[in-house]
């Protein structure tokens, strides 16, 4: 079947699935988000033993996504995999570095003879969750605002700055990205919290707490949407494959896809409406609505990057080495192969749905905790 | 081609990746293998209905745990230091080698993450065969995920299924089944898993061997000593057969690696396999540091041919042969292969300059040319040899190729003998009176990582100078970068890594010292 597909509907079909994975991540990220809520939301050691238990039976989705984005990144646009993680050095290692320490945290924290005692675990949880979310926002920031690199003929990349990446945080754009999905994971951390904890004491803080935080999330995410209306992006054409500037390209990419603009839209409103019902209703089901809301909206976002000719990764140091879908793509034969291998993802999508809803089916409580033979 | 890369930024490279490599190495096995340890203990609960069995398989889950999660966090560092200190590499194999990754995140990582959630928190939520089969998944997803990565491991150790697209100036894949039933990749994973599930029953028996000794939880011991014998022994003997092939698949693909693990530097015909020997510090080519010979050897006549070619006389080629050539037995020079590699390298150049001169007919015709199954054969397969200036920068280390091989194989003999003892004592319920055996399982622990370790460095120490067997040299693949930033990166992962490990055996010991608890309580406190 995918066989006969084109090349660029190949290179389509697959920026999909990796947007999708991307938006996905962004939803999973209520685990950082809540990772930095620790100290926040609990008031003593059983109310944080709670946070981090209904926390530590999700972080391997989450830890999971991440590498599977980053596996059929590879797989799919080889290119962006060797510039970006080749040259954006320090920031992809700062990210995989808070990965790292989170990863250990949930299991080692309350053993006894953890060596760095429990403190040092919920600090790297911490950690983990301001500078993930933080930095991956960034890091996708500069899928509009461009990068600092340049291709020889042989594809080789060098960077054009010292810092390896880390410039990114000059511009200011990319910052109030990170800071947006920094803001949205604590949001969604909340809402996880509410619907899954048997807890008043918690309930009622979280939902404090959303409010605060939905205000900078929503400063940081208006200032991001509508800036990158009237900004300048990256055109290429698809003959020459030559790259030029274009003022108003993503707001020409949202008009020439209403579709996506719709979802766009509607990814906002459900993620509003997620968290508005919940600090005027109440209720548990704010974090359906808003991890929908997400994954439209990111999803939606990394479209606009990457369709209707634009280059999804630019280089603003050498503007003709900028990666589009078409010039960073593996060979039709391997899209194709692995077209065939993204048959069985709604079958994996099935199977976690199905797990999810046989551990969720009943909030988690101090009882249920003092009965297991395994916590956190 | 290689301007502006510093012999140091490669080592520090090779350092780093080596460094997290090991580390990760550390865990894996213990994943591999104990989850199907656990999963045998939990179907034995299931189908006996013997609570004891479950109370064996929650502790032993305990340690599994543990375990995981410091596997986990140093894995994810390998997958994108492809990207990070290899990019040269990412680009030109991606095509073929970013799928097995992405499949193993698709099919294995979500698999594994799913159902260990069951495994772990659904013992009150989920019913007993829902939970039997979460475990049986999850042991299954852990081990899928090492199918594809050495699928990926087994492609660059023997390059199949592909072509050299200039245009792309990259490796293309043309036949997937190719790359995923190569027998070097199913070899591989044949070979490493069953060591690994060697690994995990050798971490079972020792530490039960520790109860024992302490003469505390004596039933539980002996029923998870009969069940890790068991399995270890069977494992151990599949780890011979298949090491058996490895090592066939290496002398027809890696004959230089061959070579360099049995010391071997002049072929012959009926070759002998040292099965000891020491290495000589002296020289026996005064132009290469790296050839020397044997002090002391012990040697088996005609096995080592018999073993490389099913043929007891056949002709298995030295390190000199493969380096100066051996016109009587078609073995081709280092310089001849040199010199293919070059001329590859200059039709590639040539097309690239044709293309950015805008001179289509002679880009086209050069094109055509270096894709034809002739010039790929005969040159393109050879690419990597033009990077190559010194013929004697194509032999690995023979000392640490030739100890590391031998370390591993001698101690796969011993842990056969080990299982064999294991299951005897247990079986005629003696064991309990064999002190000196039980200290000595304690002390199996430790070998059989060595033993795994060894096998990593033979395996990648050995394929040396190679990245991608004969198409890309190691210094041709790394990232171009300060070689101080890699410095940095390097020393916070032994940092973060080593204090991460001192944890983990902290709390592993002190989860056996608390030991199998009695059904309803907790593990953590």
């Amino acid at each position: 079947m995918f066989e006969t597909f084109s090349l660029i509907t190949l290179q389509q079909y697959w920026w999909l699935i990796v947007s999708l994975l991307g938006a996905l991540f962004v939803f999973l990220t209520f685990v950082q988000g809540g990772g930095t809520l620790l100290f926040t939301i609990a008031k003593n050691e059983t109310e944080k033993t709670l946070l981090v238990n209904t926390l530590g039976r999700k972080w391997e989705f989450t830890f999971t996504t991440l590498v599977t984005f980053g596996g059929a990144f590879f797989a799919s646009f080889p290119l962006f995999y060797a510039t970006s993680f080749g040259g954006a050095y320090w920031v992809w290692f700062a990210i995989l570095f808070s990965f790292v320490i989170q990863a250990v945290s949930y299991e080692f924290r309350k053993k006894p003879a953890n060596f760095l005692g429990a403190r040092t675990y919920e600090i790297f949880l911490f950690i983990n969750g301001l500078l993930g979310p933080l930095l991956v926002g960034i890091a996708v920031g500069t899928f509009f605002n461009g990068a600092m690199f340049s291709l020889d003929d042989m594809n080789r990349v060098t960077w054009g700055t010292p810092f390896r990446g880390l410039e990114a945080v000059l511009t200011f754009h990319n910052v109030a990205l990170g800071l947006a999905v920094l803001f949205l994971a604590r949001v969604l951390g909340l809402l996880y919290f509410m619907n899954s904890i048997d807890n008043a004491a918690i309930y009622e803080r979280s939902k404090k707490h959303l409010f605060y935080n939905t205000i900078p999330f929503l400063v940081f995410f208006l200032y991001f949407l509508i800036a990158l209306l009237f900004m300048d992006g990256f055109v290429y054409n698809p003959q020459s494959g030559e790259v030029s500037v274009e003022s108003y390209k993503y707001l020409h990419n949202l008009l020439a896809m209403p579709i996506n603009t719709i979802m766009l839209l509607i990814g906002v409103v459900l993620v509003l409406y997620g968290i508005i019902s919940t600090l005027l209703k109440g209720g548990t089901k704010g974090i359906w609505f808003g991890g929908i809301g997400t994954v439209f909206t990111v999803w939606a976002l990394f479209i606009v990057a990457g369709f209707n000719n634009t280059s999804f990764y630019p280089s603003v140091f050498d503007l003709q080495s900028s990666l589009t879908i078409e010039n960073a793509s593996s060979s039709h034969f391997t899209l194709t192969v692995m077209s065939y291998v993204s048959l069985v993802v709604p079958f994996v999508l099935g199977y976690i749905w199905i797990a999810w809803k046989a551990m969720n089916n009943k909030q988690m409580s101090t009882e249920e905790l003092e009965q297991e033979h395994h916590t956190y | 081609m290689l301007e502006g890369i510093d012999l140091s930024l490669v080592n520090w490279s090779r350092g780093q990746f080596a460094l997290t490599a090991m580390y990760h190495w550390i865990f894996v096995p213990l994943t591999l293998g104990l989850a199907i340890i656990i999963a045998i203990m939990e179907t034995l609960y299931v189908k006996t209905g013997n609570p004891e069995w479950k109370r064996i398989t929650k502790f032993w889950m305990t340690l599994f745990g543990i375990n995981f999660a410091i596997g986990v966090a140093t894995g994810i560092i390998l997958e994108f230091e492809f990207g990070t200190n290899w990019s040269t590499y990412s680009w030109f194999v991606g095509d073929i080698f970013g799928a097995p990754l992405a499949i193993e995140g698709i099919l294995a990582f979500f698999m594994e993450s799913t159902f260990i959630a069951i495994m772990f928190f659904g013992w009150n939520k989920v019913s007993k065969g829902f939970h039997l089969t979460a475990t049986w998944l999850t042991a299954i997803g852990a081990n899928l995920s090492a199918l594809w990565i050495l699928v990926a491991n087994g492609w660059m150790q023997k390059p199949v299924g592909m072509v050299f697209n200039p245009e792309s100036a990259r490796m293309e894949m043309i036949n997937f089944w190719e790359v995923l039933f190569s027998p070097m990749a199913v070899h591989k994973f044949l070979h490493t898993t069953s060591s690994s599930f060697v690994l995990a029953s050798i971490f079972v028996i020792g530490v039960s061997a520790w109860f024992i000794l302490k003469g505390r939880d004596i039933a539980f011991a002996r029923k998870s000593i009969v069940v890790a014998a068991i399995f270890g022994f069977m494992s151990s003997i599949y780890t011979v057969l298949s090491g058996d092939s490895s090592a066939r698949e290496i002398a027809h693909h890696q004959p230089m690696k061959f070579a360099a693990f049995e010391g071997l530097y002049n072929g012959s015909e009926g070759a002998g396999l040292v099965a000891l020997g020491l290495i000589s510090t002296s020289e026996t080519d005064p132009s290469n540091e790296n050839l020397k010979d044997f002090t002391m050897k012990i040697e088996i006549p005609n096995i080592l041919s018999y073993m490389a070619f099913m043929d007891w006389n056949a002709f298995v080629p030295g390190i000199n042969d493969l380096i100066r050539g051996n016109e009587k037995y078609g073995v081709m020079s280092a310089t001849e292969k040199i010199i293919r590699g070059k001329i590859a390298i200059e039709k590639l150049t040539a097309f690239k300059e044709a293309k950015k001169s805008g001179q289509v007919t002679v880009a086209d015709s050069l094109k055509t040319e270096i894709m034809s199954p002739d010039f790929q054969k005969n040159y393109f397969n050879y690419f990597g040899y033009g990077y190559i200036t010194d013929t004697h920068s194509l032999v690995p280390s023979v000392p640490l190729a030739f100890y590391s091989f031998h370390l591993m194989v001698v101690l796969g003999m011993y842990f056969i003998l080990f299982f064999l003892m294991a299951l005897y004592y247990t079986l005629k319920g003696k064991i309990h009176k064999h002190k000196l055996f039980l200290r000595a399982a304690m002390w199996t622990i430790p070998l059989a990582y060595i033993a795994s370790q060894s096998g990593w460095v033979l395996a990648e120490v050995g394929r040396q100078p190679w990245v991608i067997q004969d198409l890309m040299p190691t210094m041709a693949a790394v990232t171009k970068i300060s070689v101080g930033a890699v410095q940095v990166t390097f020393w916070l992962f032994a940092i973060i890594f080593t204090t991460l490990l001192i944890a983990e055996i902290k709390i592993m010991m002190r989860q056996i010292k608390i030991g199998p608890k009695s059904e309803g309580g907790t593990s953590h406190v």
